[in-house]
């Protein structure tokens, strides 16, 4: 793969979102359109993480934190102000200062990667463990009451800005969400072809190297965290916006794996692949959950079991892989090393 | 005065608690450097091992000091043979197919028993103390933790398994030039680890009862304490249990268990910043 394709991948995926934002409103019913924009809110989050991760090498578990901190901050603040206006940049802000403190102790601390997922784990499931109790109506913030187990309810959607009551219809909702995620994945694929950005994908191969070379490797890695933090938590504010409910569970284990199960499935070091693998797990999860035949972590379990002993590197480069060899008829590289594949 | 012993009990039981559901994730993260994210799971197993078995009429000690570890040791190989030994030396892999294994462990339980609460109760009754009255269970609880502990140091320091576990751990190529099968020693310290994981979940069983979905309350705790312990994985555990210990205690106790459990954190946050390496990083030297 060569420049010139690499980048015609980029934008052709990039036209692909920008069009379906625009085309989709006409093509599904109004509740598929709902649902949608809510995996959209996901899939951004993943985003983040399939950047700080596959460019950076920082293995977060944190990433629930975030979303959930951008989530309830959205909340909070709309139901406080009765205007989402200052509620978006306020659930981005939030968790991108707390990624700085937490990020302060992590990098400056010199925590070792593993060490790092764990930690990051941790603050998620204290925080969890922390909402789970907010249920004594004394925790409140304004008027809005943190609702413990059984979260917030009634969160209003988003409105134009600066005026309340004009509120964003579905289908605005719809396009508003995926012009978000094709702007967010434009931007970190710039962001990774910048000269910063080649600095981060040097600290993730070799951060002594890196320091060796005159770059403050902390500050590097301080950057990349916020900025999937940020991102974290403006998918949070958009997903509490489609949903109208936000509660504890967005701090849930379960939610902190599935961001990286969804990384790992569409391919660690890529952007397009986990932002589909996004959409295409939710989709399997709503089928499974509606079911009801059969116990959804049990299935989900399997599939994760089987997906990281089948494809180690992830359906995309596997997919990309496949292609090669049957374009090029020889055994692409099988190798399941990590080295993410320089492209998408 | 008992008011005072009551505090050093919950304080002691506290720490008790905290080394018990490390130990087993000590020895298989410690040593071997795999994130065994389905360890809580692991502590589950243990804890309806026990609880099926007693109520089934099997004695109550026999069920968890017997079927417990017995029966997460038989998961653990498995998963081991099957799962585990794939990701040596690929950490995220590993966490992955463990966190795998940690959902397919909970999906399995529910559809099996229902995603209710079952429990035992704990036996041996209470100790009047003054005004007051200690579980006797608890105190029991604190004893066999203790001499858990002395035996996992023994068993790494003064035998010759423990040895070889430790030289292959620190270097596999030379101890398989000497003879040893590096991947027949993972094996074994991987089950030996699980069989601790479910010893605690016997353990933990009468106090808590059993829920499909416990294990993530001990998973996070476990990870700190091991993690905050640092290099020398049985002594650097306990150190930390016994720093953590009394922070939780007395945080719950002053408050709220959640405000417990947050300080934990925070303190564990604060002691990475200070001492990366952990605590017996600061005296290192000696990896058990």
């Amino acid at each position: 793969m060569t420049g010139i394709r690499r980048h015609a991948a980029a934008v052709a995926f990039f036209g692909l979102l920008i069009a379906f934002a625009v085309a989709g409103p006409w093509i599904f019913e109004l509740f598929a359109l709902l649902q949608l924009s809510t995996f959209s809110a996901l899939a951004l989050a993943t985003l983040g993480l399939a950047f700080v991760w596959g460019s950076m090498g920082i293995l977060s578990f944190g990433h629930a934190a975030f979303f959930g901190l951008g989530a309830y901050a959205y909340a909070i603040t709309v139901l406080n102000l009765a205007d989402s206006t200052l509620a978006l940049p306020l659930a981005i802000l939030t968790p991108a200062l707390f990624s700085l403190l937490l990020g302060y102790f992590l990098f400056f601390g010199r925590v070792g990667d593993v060490y790092l997922a764990v930690i990051t784990l941790c603050v998620t499931l204290i925080l969890f463990s922390f909402m789970n109790s907010t249920s004594d109506p004394s925790y409140r913030i304004g008027s809005a009451m943190l609702g413990g187990f059984n979260g917030i309810n009634g969160v209003p959607p988003l409105n134009w800005p600066g005026e309340p009551d004009a509120f964003l219809s579905p289908e605005a909702m719809f396009r508003f969400c995926f012009v978000i995620l094709a702007l967010v994945y434009g931007l970190l694929y710039l962001l990774r072809l910048s000269a910063p950005g080649r600095i981060m994908v040097a600290v993730r191969e070799n951060e002594l190297r890196s320091q060796l070379l005159g770059y403050d490797t902390r500050l590097y890695k301080m950057a990349g965290f916020t900025v999937s933090a940020a991102i974290a938590g403006l998918a949070g504010a958009l997903f509490t916006a489609n949903a109208g409910f936000v509660g504890p569970t967005v701090f849930g284990l379960n939610q902190a794996s599935q961001f990286l199960l969804w990384v790992v499935a569409g391919g660690l070091g890529t952007l397009a692949g986990p932002l589909v693998a996004s959409f295409v797990f939710q989709y399997l999860a709503n089928h499974l959950g509606t079911s009801q035949l059969i116990n959804t972590s049990l299935v989900f379990g399997a599939i994760i079991i089987f997906l990281v002993l089948l494809m180690p590197r992830g359906i995309l480069p596997a997919a990309q892989a496949a292609w090669v060899a049957a374009m090029v008829g020889r055994d692409a590289c099988r190798s399941t090393s990590l080295t993410p594949p320089r492209h998408w | 005065m008992d008011q005072l012993v009551v505090l050093l009990i919950a304080v002691a039981t506290s720490v008790a608690l905290l080394a018990l559901v490390s130990l087993g994730l000590a020895i298989i993260f410690g040593m071997m450097r795999v994130i065994n994210f389905a360890h809580g799971e692991f502590i589950m197993l243990g804890g309806y091992a026990t609880v099926l078995s007693a109520n089934h009429g099997v004695n109550i000690w026999a069920a968890i000091f017997v079927v417990a570890p017995a029966t997460v040791a038989a998961v653990g190989l498995v998963a081991e043979r099957l799962i585990v030994r794939r990701f040596y030396g690929q950490t995220v892999m590993t966490l992955l197919a463990t966190w795998g294994l940690s959902l397919f462990l909970i999906g399995a339980v529910t559809a099996l028993f229902g995603n209710t609460t079952h429990g035992v109760a704990a036996p041996l009754g209470s100790v009047a103390l003054g005004a007051y009255s200690v579980s006797a269970y608890q105190l029991v609880l604190i004893a066999v933790v203790a001499v858990l502990i002395v035996a996992s140091l023994v068993a790494l320091n003064r035998t010759s398994w423990g040895l070889v576990a430790r030289g292959t751990m620190q270097n596999p190529e030379m101890a398989s030039t000497l003879g040893i099968d590096p991947k027949r020693v993972y094996a074994v310290t991987f089950t030996a680890g699980a069989a601790l994981a479910g010893l605690a979940g016997g353990l933990l069983a009468p106090i808590s009862g059993v829920i499909p979905h416990m294990g993530a309350s001990y998973v996070a705790r476990a990870f700190v304490t091991v993690i905050s312990g640092g290099t020398a994985m049985v002594t650097g555990m306990i150190s930390a249990a016994a720093l953590f210990g009394p922070i939780e205690a007395l945080l719950s106790f002053a408050t709220t268990p959640v405000i417990g459990q947050a300080g934990l954190l925070v303190a564990a946050v604060i002691l990475l910043r200070l001492m990366p390496e952990g605590i017996s990083g600061r005296f290192s030297g000696r990896r058990t």
